[in-house]
């Protein structure tokens, strides 16, 4: 079983007591199949009630689920070949992001993404998915050559963030996702980017740079954590809940502020519940957005590249004449 | 008194004319940020809001920088009329751009234009702390990126000085890809052969340092900035120790490689004129 979420208990109940009668009706005589069969009538509309009504803090408990499947589950769900390398020549290996080449469909990628433990060991190992610089400059001298053999990168995003400590600011947090940007804003070759669970900030955006940027239905994008936003803006971190709700960072208000480019549906209850069955919806948009970019020669990628990011924002032009 | 009572002559407090208030006390006198001094505001604006007696760089103003840096009459500004949206539809933010608007007499957090330096012509963006926290939202990355471009199709240098928290909160995502889309702008800036310097000045933090700020064909910084991508407070929480004083200056950082020179205020425009007279004379003898 899974673990549950809060805004889901109820779903859980009922599914536990439907198992419960059914145990119940084949280790005895009774027969209780009419009440099970209304009993899953009911259990099917408060999944769809629950589900399909889910405000942005229940998303930011599935994408943050301990459950829910990372850059490495997916990896080896839609590629074969994969080679994980490793190191950034510079100072050392970072296990908050894995990198490496594969194929997808037959043909070669180059396959970059933030990388969560499941457990605690795991976790400390991956430093919770929060990259120091050398992360980012590992996942760069991938992507740099990528980009010299002509091959796709893939981006997967999952982190809460950039490492905040001492040492990667030393070694230069802030140029090190700076280059990022820079470089992935140049390459020859298209970009595919797809967050898959937490989107935070600049940590995330660092990986994100790309010609497509698909968003799980239930990840998140935002610039600022929701507890950081509510610290920062009502003194009050337990406000988490209603920023989370200003800050817009669902797929739907990414999709409507023209951020991203396609919402990947996530089987009822979230990516964690049936992984396979995520991944094929994952493929099928990954495999479109490719085929999309392959026709795209390099100047046609560049120049799309430029208007893409170019439009981004919101703004007034206010005439000075009138004022 | 009695007396008084008696006099025809009428008393009036004497209030001073809205001109005269201006002038006086607010100001007049200015107490040095870092050694506690008190100094005269004028005089401490002759010496380019630096202290004279320990050499505290205080804030300085987008104007005040142009000022003290571009050939008189030469500066032009772009795009003075882009204003904040509130995108999100976020709380209060419409009330504190306002404020802001008032305060500083400028529409948003940057002041971007064109100008020369001792002859050099250059595009410039000039971020100003004093509006929101010189935080970078639509406007700003907007300007910025429009700046680039003049800067690239006019093929001259384009010099950026940042003063920015980070992304503006209350533009959310939308403020997290203007590191992006001025990215891609700097990328084509700089295939093309431009020079871009970057000044970090007090403060250069979060997604500003994460973005332009730092990938500059030079980055510089002034005396005693706070540059860094996280903030001290977090760090301490997240590691459990106290920081060094200097954790996260302009020298802690040329210290550990990120910078390529700390720029005293006083040798800024003598500094930019020399890079600027190097990088123009390249290859017209050889």
């Amino acid at each position: 079983m899974k673990q549950a979420l809060d805004f889901e208990k109820p779903v859980i109940d009922l599914r536990s007591k439907i198992d419960e009668l059914k145990k119940l009706t084949k280790d005895s005589d009774i027969d209780l199949t009419s009440e099970i069969t209304t009993l899953e009538t009911r259990l099917e509309k408060l999944e769809k009630d629950i589900y399909g009504n889910l405000n942005p803090w229940d998303r930011v408990q599935i994408a943050r689920h301990s459950d829910r499947p990372t850059t490495l589950d997916y990896i080896e769900l839609l590629f074969t070949d994969f080679i994980e390398f490793y190191g950034d020549r510079l100072f050392g290996d970072d296990e908050a992001i894995v990198s490496g080449i594969a194929k997808y469909k037959g043909n070669p990628v180059t396959i970059v993404g933030h990388q969560r433990g499941k457990n605690t060991k795991d976790n400390i190992t991956r430093n919770f998915g929060m990259p120091h610089p050398e992360g980012y400059r590992k996942a760069l001298r991938h992507m740099k050559q990528a980009n010299k053999f002509n091959r796709p990168i893939i981006s997967f995003i999952d982190t809460k963030g950039a490492y905040p400590g001492k040492a990667a600011e030393e070694r230069g947090q802030s140029e090190a996702i700076a280059r990022n940007l820079i470089e992935m804003a140049g390459f020859k070759v298209p970009i595919v980017c797809i967050v898959i669970g937490e989107g935070g900030s600049g940590g995330a955006l660092a990986l994100g740079v790309g010609d497509h940027i698909h968003m799980l239905e239930n990840s998140t994008y935002s610039v600022i954590s929701p507890e950081g936003a509510a610290a920062l803006l009502w003194k009050d971190s337990t406000k988490a809940k209603q920023a989370a709700e200003s800050l817009k960072i669902s797929s739907y208000d990414l999709k409507q502020l023209n951020v991203i480019d396609e919402i990947i549906p996530e089987p009822r209850g979230g990516a964690h519940r049936d992984v396979k069955l995520q991944a094929s919806y994952i493929d099928q948009v990954l495999s479109d957005s490719l085929a999309t970019l392959k026709q795209l020669n390099q100047e046609e990628l560049l120049e799309q590249r430029w208007e893409k990011y170019k439009s981004m924002g919101e703004y007034i032009e206010i005439d000075a004449n009138e004022e | 008194m009695l007396k008084d009572f008696f006099s025809k002559k009428k008393k009036y407090a004497s209030i001073p004319s809205e001109k005269a208030k201006q002038d006086i006390p607010e100001g007049l006198m200015q107490k040095c940020e870092g050694c506690q001094k008190i100094y005269y505001r004028k005089e401490m604006n002759k010496n380019l809001q630096v202290c004279p007696n320990c050499d505290h760089h205080h804030q300085f103003s987008a104007e005040e920088r142009i000022t003290s840096l571009f050939d008189e009459g030469s500066f032009s500004e772009w795009d003075k009329d882009i204003i904040s949206a509130n995108p999100l539809g976020f709380p209060d933010y419409e009330d504190k751009l306002e404020k802001d608007r008032k305060k500083t007499n400028l529409n948003d957090a940057v002041v971007t234009g064109k100008g020369t330096i001792n002859g050099f012509e250059v595009a410039v963006a000039i971020m100003d702390a004093r509006f929101r926290m010189g935080s970078m939202g639509s406007v700003v990355g907007e300007k910025i990126t429009r700046a680039i471009e003049n800067a690239r199709t006019a093929s001259i240098p384009f010099i950026i000085f940042t003063a920015s928290g980070g992304a503006r909160m209350q533009e959310g995502v939308l403020s997290l890809m203007q590191m992006s889309k001025t990215s891609v702008a700097i990328d084509r800036f700089q295939s093309s052969g431009g020079l871009m310097i970057s000044i970090m000045t007090n403060p250069t933090t979060g997604g500003v340092s994460a973005s332009f700020a730092s990938v500059g064909d030079y980055n510089f910084a002034e005396p005693g900035a706070l540059i860094g991508f996280a903030g001290r407070r977090i760090i301490e929480q997240t590691i459990r120790e106290k920081l060094p004083e200097d954790f996260q200056t302009a020298e802690f950082q040329l210290k550990h490689g990120q910078l390529d020179k700390v720029i005293p205020r006083h040798q800024m425009k003598e500094t930019l004129t020399t890079i600027l007279d190097i990088h123009s004379s390249r290859g017209k003898d050889n």
